[in-house]
């Protein structure tokens, strides 16, 4: 009965996206008037020099607060799971499952630190003048802290100052966002309501930069944190390699 | 694009499609860990190539370092070996 209703529905949705796919012209060029509007419109009018950031953060600037929520909900939904399970034994003292690292690696990982950061510092900042943008520069943010959380086994990063840089960036995002609603001209949500400033100006694109930074601040925290939490342990015992 | 380039995305799919099939074949879960890794890494030159420099970021950041440790934590917790 079960495999009935499923296959029946499988093919009701099979049937009505089969004939939505039929009514597009098979090789046409469809998507040419939106191309051509967010080409022109992005240097000359928002005064945006990477047209890609243009289209993320401007024409889509909802999808993209989508995904943010979408990342800061695996994280935290992966931070419950794996908390729950290892707190149950009263262990507060945290234990790092890998084994310690060699001289070579640890001071090769010292040395390379801070330049990674800086390098996702600077892709972030640059959102809208060079490839690369707030997740990118998160994510190599997070690969530098990477690099020391498997190097040293005393290195240990505080949830808590995670907790608050994810906050205040994501709250940075959605009160942009709404103050687009009262002083932009068209009162949209998320519309620039800066001044555009000059092309390839790095205070330029109005309210892009900002967003970017708080997008790059709050991806390194979440990405850090899930990684601290799985290479982490609350208590000595539970992992097979641990002497 | 010019015969550089050309040459330089041949190159770069047969190491695709090598690293691929290591990556299924292997039965030591380390190393196919390893060779998804490389996938990325190719993924992430073809993406310059063809001139998407911004995905080639993500792919290098997220393919090449934070989800090959992931899936090295996954095989470190569970089995080193798959089974015959």
């Amino acid at each position: 009965m079960k495999k009935v209703v499923v296959i029946g529905s499988l093919g009701v949705i099979v049937y009505y996206l089969l004939s939505a796919f039929v009514a597009i012209p098979f090789g046409a060029d469809i998507i040419k008037g939106v191309k051509e509007f967010y080409l022109q419109k992005s240097p000359d009018d928002l005064k945006v020099a990477n047209v890609v950031t243009s289209i993320v953060v401007n024409f889509r600037g909802f999808d993209t607060l989508g995904e943010v929520t979408v990342l800061f909900l695996a994280s935290t939904a992966l931070g419950s799971i794996l908390y729950h399970r290892r707190s149950q034994h009263s262990g507060l003292n945290p234990q790092r499952t890998s084994v310690e690292a060699s001289a070579i690696v640890q001071t090769g990982a010292k040395i390379i630190f801070p330049f990674t950061v800086i390098l996702g510092a600077y892709i972030f900042i640059h959102g809208h003048l060079t490839p690369g943008g707030g997740f990118q520069g998160g994510a190599i943010i997070a690969t530098g802290f990477l690099l020391m959380l498997i190097s040293y086994r005393k290195f240990f990063i505080k949830h808590n100052a995670l907790t608050w840089i994810e906050a205040i960036a994501g709250s940075t995002f959605v009160i942009l966002g709404l103050f687009g609603l009262i002083y932009a001209k068209n009162h949209d949500f998320l519309e620039n309501f800066l001044p555009a400033g000059k092309l390839n100006d790095l205070l330029s694109g109005g309210i892009i930069g900002i967003i970017y930074i708080a997008v790059g601040f709050k991806v390194g925290a979440e990405i850090t944190g899930i990684l601290d939490t799985l290479l982490t342990v609350k208590e000595t015992g539970l992992d097979p390699e641990e002497n | 694009m010019t015969n550089i380039e050309i040459i330089l995305t041949i190159v770069s799919l047969v190491l695709l499609i090598i690293a691929g099939f290591f990556a299924v074949l292997k039965k030591d879960l380390i190393h196919a860990v390893v060779a998804t890794s490389v996938i990325s890494l190719v993924l992430s030159l073809m993406f310059y190539l063809l001139q998407a420099p911004d995905v080639a970021l993500t792919e290098a950041a997220i393919g090449i370092a934070l989800s090959t440790i992931i899936f090295i934590i996954t095989v470190r917790n569970t089995k080193r070996f798959e089974d015959k």
